[in-house]
């Protein structure tokens, strides 16, 4: 029995690799806007889905008339991008800026914003796709070549798969270069540090907490599209999941700091892919792969117990 | 407008809606009489006339109600004369209370034995306003966000339906089901088994900034769901998807050998409909008095001291730990002993009712009424379970109907009794942005408010 399993872990490690990648995109939107507004913006689930659904029309739409998949996948990525992005500002300006300028100090205010936002942005999108379609589980349809496949070693890997990674880490790269060497990441760090001195130094924070949301809404978009072209299968409630493991990835990975998503995803994602192979067999087929969900939960709890901070997070002090 | 004007208009719309109600009883007098209520709350008349105007517009409703059972409005009407009594100033208190009595124990009544859809709107809304008080003693008191509250309700709910089914002699030799009489044993075992959980839950996150709070509470609600949808295997103990049914309920044998006695007979499933009414009510009351006391005591004061200022709380010497634990174990507390009355009063009890969505509605109805503010909290309950179990599906039977005839042409995706999630989300959004001290706002968070705002200035 042991033999067999063995024989299975490279195809399994390779696919959780990509779940992986997928939490880590996600999670880069979670930790931006932690960084910047130390809120959990639980919509970012929703800005993730609507990426996904943008992926499925246009390639309902394009895929007949366009027939290099790879071509419409690119414009997939940009539409994705542009809709989810805007989709982030457009919630930030209207739902939490009014926050701000109000000046509330009580934390639950915008975090009950935030769980709202993204009941409206679910029942919307099924909304929009109810009358559009009449019908809101959308599935994907592929074209060559990115259904193709390959096998390398024991492991079956398929070119979507590979264009997922790659488009990942040149997230992650052109994100961290972003943040770290241009002007306009000097101001994002500028912002999260201290909002009020930002302001003096000439920043305007609402400019940059917009432009903020537009990079991370973006980044979620890409990655929903790229999840709809993994995983074929998405609803409007499609994002609620990821996005909860996204946040624990980010917690994981030390909140607020963008390598530390990245490594966060990963190592969430090969937990949680490990489990849900391995656990039906060394239990016998008592608990199944139902029970990865509640792992990757436990991981989150024993985190919080052990390492809050995350693995490569550093304490912070409460701001006074 | 002056008093006297005030006086003349509200006592004249109040008799006005009492006749119409009493002799042509219907939508249409429902609406003036709603509007009665409204007006007597707005014009602030003389305080015998509010209270005479509220008992007219009661006897109104009652009376229409026993002629024509099926109109809702009617009943809502008996429910804002309920919150008009608890919110209007200056009526004596023992007219309040004399008032609120008759209204709960005749009026309702009444409307509910000519149709037990009420008496059941009446039970969902006291299983629904005890949650939302024991959530707001985690949420409005000590400022907590608890997004996984439905969890502690489903494992209350799972506690008697696994013991009180058959269903537990798939891992325990005896025989089950037990007797409906242990239901109230197990109200107070669901107490401690999930105030139990709460701490278990509550103590890695609680020691961490409020918001990890509202992740791990997260996560719980999908873990509940997640183990209550696979528990089937390799031991029976939830009966996964298909729920667990029949549950018993407590024997009422007494109850309706009372009610025969005072010349109330009762079909069977109306009377346990009424007694389980009577038992919301008198838990309700529990509820009330324990959230009065607890809000006045040294926790309560420690919780609002946290939910203001962590940091001076803590250095005013407030075991930070130790305090938000109780709040949060509280709560679930509530949540627990109101999920075995769910699944006795259901006799079903599925993996379906304990969703985010069902954690999220309750705390809808917390922010809707105002959190910390015990008379907001009964509002927004009521508000939104009538808006969940009868105003969107009567919008939906609407546009159906239109969509039958043929005037609108409508995709059958978009019904309206799907889309609570829109409606509880912008009501979410909408009360943070324009109303977060809520409906009826908590005293003390109105003064802030005021003091905030005059400091802006």
């Amino acid at each position: 029995m042991l033999e067999g399993l063995l024989a299975l872990l490279p195809q399994v490690i390779f696919d959780g690799l990509l779940l992986g990648f997928v939490y880590a995109m996600i999670a880069l939107g979670y930790t931006m806007v932690y960084g910047v507004l130390e809120l959990i913006n639980f919509a970012h689930s929703e800005i993730f889905m609507i990426g996904a659904v943008v992926g499925v029309e246009v390639f309902r739409y394009l895929a007949p008339v366009i027939p290099n998949g790879v071509v419409v996948l690119v414009l997939a990525l940009i539409l994705g991008a542009i809709i989810s992005g805007v989709m982030a500002m457009i919630v930030e300006r209207l739902a939490y800026r009014p926050l701000r300028a109000r000046g509330t100090t009580n934390r639950l205010v915008p975090l009950i914003t935030a769980i709202g936002v993204s009941f409206v942005l679910q029942d919307l999108v099924r909304l929009v796709e109810g009358i559009w379609h009449n019908e809101f589980k959308l599935q994907m349809r592929l074209i060559p070549p990115l259904d193709g496949n390959f096998t390398f070693l024991t492991v079956f890997i398929q070119y979507k798969a590979l264009i997922l990674i790659l488009v990942s880490l040149l997230m992650l790269v052109g994100l961290n270069y972003l943040v770290n060497r241009t002007k306009l990441g000097t101001a994002i760090r500028a912002v999260a540090q201290d909002m009020n001195t930002a302001r003096l130094m000439g920043i305007n924070p609402d400019v940059i907490i917009s432009r903020t949301f537009l990079i991370g809404g973006a980044l979620g978009g890409v990655a929903g599209v790229l999840f709809a072209v993994q995983y074929s299968t998405i609803d409007p409630y499609v994002g609620f999941l990821p996005g909860l493991k996204a946040f624990t990835a980010a917690v994981l990975g030390g909140i607020g700091n963008i390598t530390g998503a990245m490594v966060g995803g990963l190592v969430l994602g090969q937990m949680e892919t490990l489990a849900g192979t391995y656990l039906p067999t060394l239990t016998g087929g008592n608990f199944g792969t139902e029970y990865k969900d509640v792992i990757a939960f436990l991981i989150l709890i024993l985190l919080l117990l052990f390492r809050p901070q995350g693995l490569l997070g550093q304490v912070v002090k409460e701001k006074v | 407008m002056s008093r006297q004007t005030a006086n003349v208009v509200v006592l004249g719309v109040a008799g006005l809606s009492l006749a119409l109600l009493w002799l042509t009883p219907g939508a249409l007098a429902g609406f003036l009489g709603l509007i009665g209520v409204a007006l007597t709350a707005y014009l602030r008349p003389a305080m015998a006339v509010r209270a005479g105007s509220l008992a007219l517009l009661a006897l109104g409703f009652t009376l229409a109600l026993s002629q024509v059972p099926r109109v809702s409005i009617l009943f809502y009407g008996l429910v804002a004369v309920l919150v008009a009594l608890i919110t209007i100033p200056g009526i004596p208190r023992w007219i309040k209370g004399l008032l609120g009595v008759a209204v709960l124990l005749i009026s309702v009544p009444i409307a509910g034995f000519n149709n037990t859809f009420f008496l059941e709107l009446g039970i969902q809304i006291g299983i629904y306003a005890a949650m939302a008080l024991g959530l707001n003693v985690v949420v409005g008191m000590a400022g907590l966000l608890d997004l996984g509250y439905a969890a502690f309700f489903a494992i209350g709910a799972y506690t008697w339906a696994i013991f009180g089914s058959p269903q537990a002699a798939n891992f325990l030799s005896g025989s089950f089901p037990l007797p409906g009489n242990y239901f109230y044993l197990f109200m107070a075992l669901a107490i401690i088994t999930t105030a139990i959980t709460g701490l278990l839950i509550g103590l890695p996150a609680l020691r961490l900034r409020g918001d990890y709070l509202a992740i791990v509470t997260l996560g719980l609600g999908e873990v509940v769901r997640v183990l209550a949808n696979n528990l089937d295997h390799p031991v029976n103990f939830t009966n996964g998807p298909q729920g667990i049914t029949p549950v018993s309920r407590p024997d009422i044998g007494w109850f309706h050998s009372l009610m025969s006695s005072v010349g109330v007979e009762l079909d069977a499933r109306t009377d346990y409909q009424f007694f389980f009414y009577l038992l919301v009510l008198v838990i309700i009351g529990v509820v009330v008095l324990v959230n009065i006391n607890l809000g006045n005591s040294r926790f309560g004061r420690a919780w609002i001291a946290i939910r203001e200022d962590e940091t001076a709380a803590k250095a005013m010497g407030i075991p930070m730990l130790g305090t938000k634990l109780l709040a949060f174990a509280t709560g679930a507390a509530f949540s627990g002993a109101m999920g075995v009355i769910f699944a006795a009063q259901r006799t079903f009890v599925s993996p379906e009712s304990f969703t985010l969505l069902a954690s999220i509605t309750i705390l809808g109805m917390v922010v809707l009424g105002g959190m910390g503010s015990i008379p907001g909290v009964i509002l927004g309950a009521a508000a939104l379970t009538a808006i969940n179990t009868d105003v969107l599906k009567s919008f939906s039977e609407y546009l159906n109907n239109l969509r039958q005839a043929g005037v609108l042409n409508l995709p059958n995706q978009v019904e309206p009794a799907k889309y609570e999630r829109l409606v509880f989300g912008v009501i979410l959004v909408l009360m943070m942005i324009f109303r977060p001290q809520g409906l009826i706002p908590e005293r003390r968070h109105q003064l802030e408010i005021e003091e905030a705002k005059e400091a802006q200035q």
